[in-house]
């Protein structure tokens, strides 16, 4: 935002500026790293905190201890809350002890269960880093992409048909090529909205709610009628895909890792290289920052919105491909637990940054991993994750809460934010 | 220094949570009481009013009368089929119960490659059979056969309606049988009862699309009911809720329960709901788990049926003056004719 052209005569001079601009100052960087890193760090330990005395208030067996005496009750509280979290982390990243007994133990089966829970959160934190992607590189763009679940959907159906109805095709031709029609169709589903905002200034927040909503109908149909399962019948589920078109798991069972994770990096570095390091990204950033600057700077504002909404729409469109050829090998009802209205919140976590939007990833996958482990061992529901998400993410958003709660200073200057310029922001 | 101490006091704090999560883990509770047996629900939850729940009650009903120990996970999307059974596996689960068709494809896959792993599968059936697999699946028909023709006798619009979640077999199973119920009715007393929502000849009929949202079963039962009918099956788990709803409000209807026995599971309408028409997935989980503690578990199909008592149809409860000592008698006997197949459905 600091560089945002502020003069239309100087527009130009502040663009070329920018792009002979050697790097980013990383003096400032440096000096700010605590400032970036502490927000979220505390954000997170508050949302444990308050997570705990969640856990501890709904279990029916701290109320029978605190009937007996108050010391009781609280060592029953800690109890309680000890044993959920160590349930999460041991479920997420895995147990010390048993990872040294299995390796000890030499027995194949039992080091794949004991290093499962770390890869396993990588496996959950895939889809989110891909739907991460599209909402924040809506964000710069200037585009509240909303439907990013939506647009989800029709990635996955794309990608499914391509992948079962298509045999034949050797693996290195099949798999990519089912991943780029999951891109495609996010991409036309992203388009449509991008075209209506260009062309007749509908606004996408709208837009894309109400593609959602065709979406999910549209895949349901699809599901119980054209791509339904021979056998199924009627019952929402496509036929399996075929081996080729599968994105490969690089162990056995249990271990569900694979490929697609290193996608979603590579995907990642392709996003932060077209954001700073390209013309066509530092166009995207110019509008989104300023469209009226960037009009005056005779940029075509319209066909940034397309590219906008097209390209977010091909990596929510990716996040949907990701699932079907790497984890459910068919797409049924029930395809997502809300990877795309999550990743608003990852998005706004990650600061709208690539590496941010996979730090975010893998704490929201770990959350989500070991919060069945928690679950299982001491039946605590799994929304309990959500309320720490939604925590965590409060006190991110509104970084005033935490600098207050833990009476941090405001920094010197101002962090280079990106937000939404608002209802009919882009008008111009 | 206050920034000091809470910067000392934040380190204290993420130190102690680290060391109580890496702590060696507090004695799990190894106390061997009873089997293991654990179910995951479909996207649905465990409080679904309907096959989840249903089954689950079949674990805790176990748990009371077989000293087991039960447990069970939430899915909240597809993916976390394949998850969820590993974790259980993970957790030494004697039984593994999965509940419903859309977690067929991984229950067979996890099953095959854990062998020694027991599982049993709600509304699934393998061909071929899977040998640690058991498929619990349902004549639901025969039941709803039975609520159809006490419709049919109980109606004084001449007019019976029904709905359904989503057109897959095992919701129009229900509906299919309902209508049969109505037709051998009509066929035995040339009475002319017609019903509302379903086409016994194209499949065709009433749907809310949504397992979920009660409004819709609101807003159906209401159209059906201004269309004349006085009897409505919702066949849509918790949708269902919403009809009763509006069916209490209108006061000159019933309603027709399904999966459980709605007057026990929801008492407020209890003097609305003419009879269930129930999947006994209880029972069938029951018989599973019993099996495995006997030592008689083998791989294939459980069907529940009238004759097994794995589907029926609930007490009249409240609304016992309707039935006239004729027609209960009438019931009892189809009841005979089905299970010694006098009655075939098709």
């Amino acid at each position: 935002m600091k560089r945002e052209p502020q003069k239309n005569e100087k527009a130009g001079d502040v663009l070329l500026q920018e792009i002979n601009e050697p790097h980013e100052d990383q003096t400032t960087h440096k000096r700010s790293v605590w400032n970036v890193v502490a927000i979220p760090l505390l954000a997170i330990l508050t949302g444990l905190i308050i997570g705990a005395i969640l856990i501890a208030a709904t279990s029916t067996t701290v109320y029978a201890a605190f009937n007996e005496s108050f010391g009781q009750g609280l060592v029953t509280a800690w109890n309680e809350v000890i044993t959920a979290y160590q349930a999460l982390f041991t479920g997420s990243i895995g147990d010390p002890a048993r990872i040294i007994s299995a390796l000890r133990s030499g027995d194949e089966r039992a080091i794949r269960s004991a290093f499962n829970p770390f890869l396993e959160s990588l496996v959950q934190a895939t889809p989110y880093i891909f739907a991460g992607l599209a909402v924040a590189l809506g964000f710069r763009s200037g585009l509240f992409n909303i439907g990013v679940e939506g647009q989800l959907f029709i990635g996955a159906a794309c990608a499914t048909y391509v992948g079962y109805a298509i045999t034949g095709l050797p693996t290195i031709i099949h798999m990519p090529l089912a991943f780029l029609a999951g891109a495609l169709g996010g991409a036309v589903w992203g388009f449509i909205p991008g075209l209506l905002k260009a062309t007749t200034g509908g606004h996408e927040v709208i837009n894309t709610i109400m593609m959602n909503w065709i979406a999910f109908r549209l895949t349901e149909w699809l599901l119980s009628g054209p791509m339904n399962r021979p056998g199924a019948g009627g019952m929402p589920i496509s036929p399996l895909i075929e081996e080729s078109a599968q994105i490969p798991q690089f162990f056995q069972t249990p271990i569900r890792f694979h490929l697609g994770f290193f996608i979603a990096l590579g995907i990642a570095w392709l996003v932060w290289w077209l954001l700073f390091k390209t013309k066509w990204g530092l166009n995207l950033r110019t509008v989104g920052a300023n469209p009226r600057a960037a009009k005056y700077a005779g940029l075509n504002v319209a066909k940034n919105y397309i590219i906008g909404m097209a390209l977010s729409g091909a990596l929510a469109g990716m996040a949907g491909g990701v699932q079907i050829l790497a984890v459910n090998r068919s797409m049924a009802l029930g395809l997502s637990s809300g990877y795309g209205f999550d990743s608003i919140a990852l998005a706004l976590i990650g600061n709208n940054h690539p590496l941010g939007v996979i730090l975010a990833s893998i704490l929201f996958g770990t959350l989500r991993n070991g919060a069945t482990r928690m679950m299982v061992v001491s039946r605590i529901p799994i929304d309990i994750v959500d309320v720490l998400q939604a925590i965590i993410l409060m006190f991110v958003a509104a970084p005033a809460i935490i600098r207050t709660i833990y009476r941090l200073r405001k920094p010197k200057h101002e962090e280079e934010t990106v937000f939404v310029s608002g209802w009919g922001g882009g008008q111009s | 220094m206050s920034k000091k101490i809470l910067f000392i006091f934040t380190i204290l704090m993420i130190g102690s949570l680290l060391l109580a999560a890496c702590a060696p883990a507090a004695e799990e509770p190894t106390a061997e009481e009873g089997i293991l047996v654990c179910q995951i629900t479909d996207t649905g939850g465990i409080d679904d009013k309907s096959f989840n729940a249903t089954a689950w009650k079949g674990i805790t009903d176990a748990e009371e009368a077989l000293g087991i120990r039960g447990t069970f996970i939430e899915s909240q999307e597809v993916a976390d089929y394949e998850r969820n059974i590993n974790a259980f596996i993970e957790e030494g689960c004697d039984l593994i119960i999965t509940v419903g068709f859309l977690i067929g494809d991984a229950t067979a896959a996890a099953a095959e490659a854990n062998p020694e792993q027991l599982f049993s599968i709600v509304d699934f059936a393998y061909d071929p059979s899977i040998p640690n697999v058991v498929g619990q699946v349902f004549e639901t028909d025969e039941a709803a056969f039975l609520a159809g023709y006490a419709s049919a006798a109980v109606t004084q619009t001449g007019k019976v309606g029904t709905f359904g979640g989503l057109p897959i077999p095992t919701v129009t199973i229900f509906m299919k049988g309902f209508v049969e119920g109505v037709n051998y009715y009509n066929e035995i007393k040339g009475t002319n009862v017609e019903v509302l929502g379903y086409n016994i000849e194209d499949g065709t009929g009433l749907f809310s699309m949504d397992f979920s949202d009660q409004q819709k079963g609101r807003e159906l039962a209401i159209s059906l009911m201004d269309e004349g009918a006085d009897i409505i099956l919702p066949v849509a788990g918790p949708v269902g809720l919403g009809a009763a709803a509006a069916i209490q409000e209108r006061g000159n209807a019933y309603v027709l329960g399904v999966d459980s026995d709605w007057v026990l599971t929801s008492p407020e309408y209890s003097n609305i709901t003419l009879t269930s028409v129930m999947k006994k997935m209880d029972a069938t989980t029951f018989s599973v788990i019993e099996s495995v503690i006997d030592g008689t578990f083998t791989g294939g199909v459980e069907v529940g049926t009238l004759e097994n008592q794995g589907v029926d149809i609930a007490p009249w409860h409240e609304l016992s003056n309707l039935i006239s000592a004729e027609l209960q008698a009438e019931i009892d006997q189809l009841r005979e004719d089905i299970i010694a197949g006098r009655i075939v459905l098709q």
